[in-house]
């Protein structure tokens, strides 16, 4: 039990200095921007207690939004993956989820790149259209969080693939 | 009682989320309806301390770049100097009316965006340097924003890439002013709208701040007039300007201290008052 908390503060800590360090530098086309640090949402054990990630995701977007100069943007975001992550799992893994001993960060099978890409795809929707706040920006909104959903897939795989070879 | 506790008991989860939620709307919201209320910003200690650490490393990378922009302004400056016919007086610089010598401070931009629709700078000097809110920014290529926010050591700087700024310019020849903003899309592109049509509008021609704005000193330069065309219901041009500066590669800025400022608000103060 402890070993999970210690992992998860350890986990927070890495991915927001990754995001802003090396991630948020990283921008193609002028605004397409992968944002990984969401691995932490996905990957917060399952059976857990609900109300620290809660917690622990709005403190997560908050920081990010001081970073960034944004308002409350990665906050909501963070904290809509966050409480609506059981629903996505039901989706994606079935009713029982919960008596599955799910890992997501073991090799990639469809229900788990699933549940990922139905994570990313719900934060950065609430993410863009927040940060346009405006009905006309609509296609733009669809565009950037389409492509931005792509980079951030990617780099989230390529994330779990160098911590799982970690371990091992 | 027992009941209202249980019912509270029971949806702990749900009320923690809703109330978090309602907070960071409020933020968002805040931060969309004027950049003044914006209340998290990087200027803080915390933020502008590791954004000023990461500028340390990767200012490197741009040595070159930085080091020809300089060489290009030192050449410009000493073209300027030896076409005068007295090389030993000091030319006034009257383009820049209301700005002393003492009024231009120095700093540089330590993080930089671009991606967003309201994009933002952060400068590692502050409050102590002298910085205040409304302050202009400007690089030896043109304008770059407007000082938003200060802590005590960073400031954050509204760029002209973000759609909710707003700053008076004109067209060079023919001094009609129009206000410039930024659609959001191009981050080598500026919009100068509400130009009248009787104005004379070429392609090429340059853009520099009006002499109405209190923040900028007037003919700064902002870029060239790349495509021009109307807006369909009111009789305003609309002008692409293609920006001297490139937005995405920011080393050093100057910022201006306004001295006509406090008088020019004074005065307008001063007229509310009679009327």
């Amino acid at each position: 039990m402890n070993s999970t908390l210690l992992l998860n503060i350890l986990r927070f800590i890495s991915l927001l200095a990754l995001q802003i360090v090396v991630f948020n530098n990283m921008t193609f086309l002028g605004f397409i921007m992968p944002l990984p640090y969401i691995l932490f949402i996905i990957l917060y054990p399952v059976n857990s207690n609900r109300s620290a990630l809660i917690i622990s995701s709005f403190a997560l977007g908050i920081i990010m939004d001081l970073f960034s100069n944004s308002g409350g943007i990665h906050t909501t975001a963070c904290l809509i993956l966050a409480y609506y992550r059981p629903y996505l799992f039901k989706f994606a893994f079935g009713v029982s989820y919960e008596y599955q001993t799910i890992k997501l960060n073991e090799s990639l099978t469809p229900e788990r790149f699933s549940f990922i890409f139905l994570a990313v795809v719900l934060h950065h929707l609430t993410l863009f259209i927040l940060e346009a706040f405006q009905v006309s920006f609509i296609l733009d909104i669809l565009i950037r969080s389409l492509l931005s959903t792509v980079f951030t897939i990617i780099s989230c795989i390529i994330i779990i693939y160098l911590i799982k070879s970690n371990k091992r | 009682m027992q009941q209202i506790f249980n019912f509270i008991f029971k949806n702990s989860t749900r009320i923690l989320f809703l109330l978090l939620l309602s907070i960071s709307f409020l933020l968002t919201i805040q931060s969309h309806s004027y950049h003044k209320s914006r209340i998290i910003s990087s200027a803080n200690f915390f933020t502008g301390g590791v954004y000023e650490e990461i500028n340390n490393i990767t200012e490197y990378l741009n040595l070159k770049t930085e080091n020809e922009a300089l060489a290009l302004e030192n050449a410009r400056l000493k073209s300027i100097l030896f076409n005068t016919k007295d090389t030993t007086t000091i030319k006034k610089p009257e383009n820049l009316k209301g700005v002393g010598p003492n009024d231009i401070i120095v700093s540089k931009v330590i993080h930089n965006t671009y991606n967003s629709h309201e994009n933002f700078l952060t400068l590692n000097s502050g409050a102590n340097d002298g910085i205040k809110a409304d302050m202009g920014v400007i690089n030896s290529l043109g304008i770059v924003g407007i000082i938003d926010r200060t802590s005590p050591r960073y400031a954050t700087v509204v760029s002209i890439l973000n759609t909710k700024s707003q700053i008076n310019a004109k067209i060079k020849k023919s001094n009609h002013f129009g206000s410039l903003t930024w659609n959001g899309k191009n981050t080598g592109f500026v919009q100068l709208v509400d130009v009248p049509r009787l104005a004379s509008v070429r392609k090429g021609d340059t853009i520099v701040t009006g002499g109405q704005s209190v923040i900028f000193p007037e003919n700064i330069n902002i870029g060239t007039i790349h495509k021009y065309y109307y807006e369909e219901n009111t009789n305003y041009y609309v002008i692409d300007v293609k920006l001297f500066n490139d937005m995405t590669n920011l080393g050093h800025v100057y910022i201006i201290k306004s001295r006509d400022k406090e008088e020019v608000t004074n005065l307008e103060k001063g007229n509310k008052k009679d009327e």
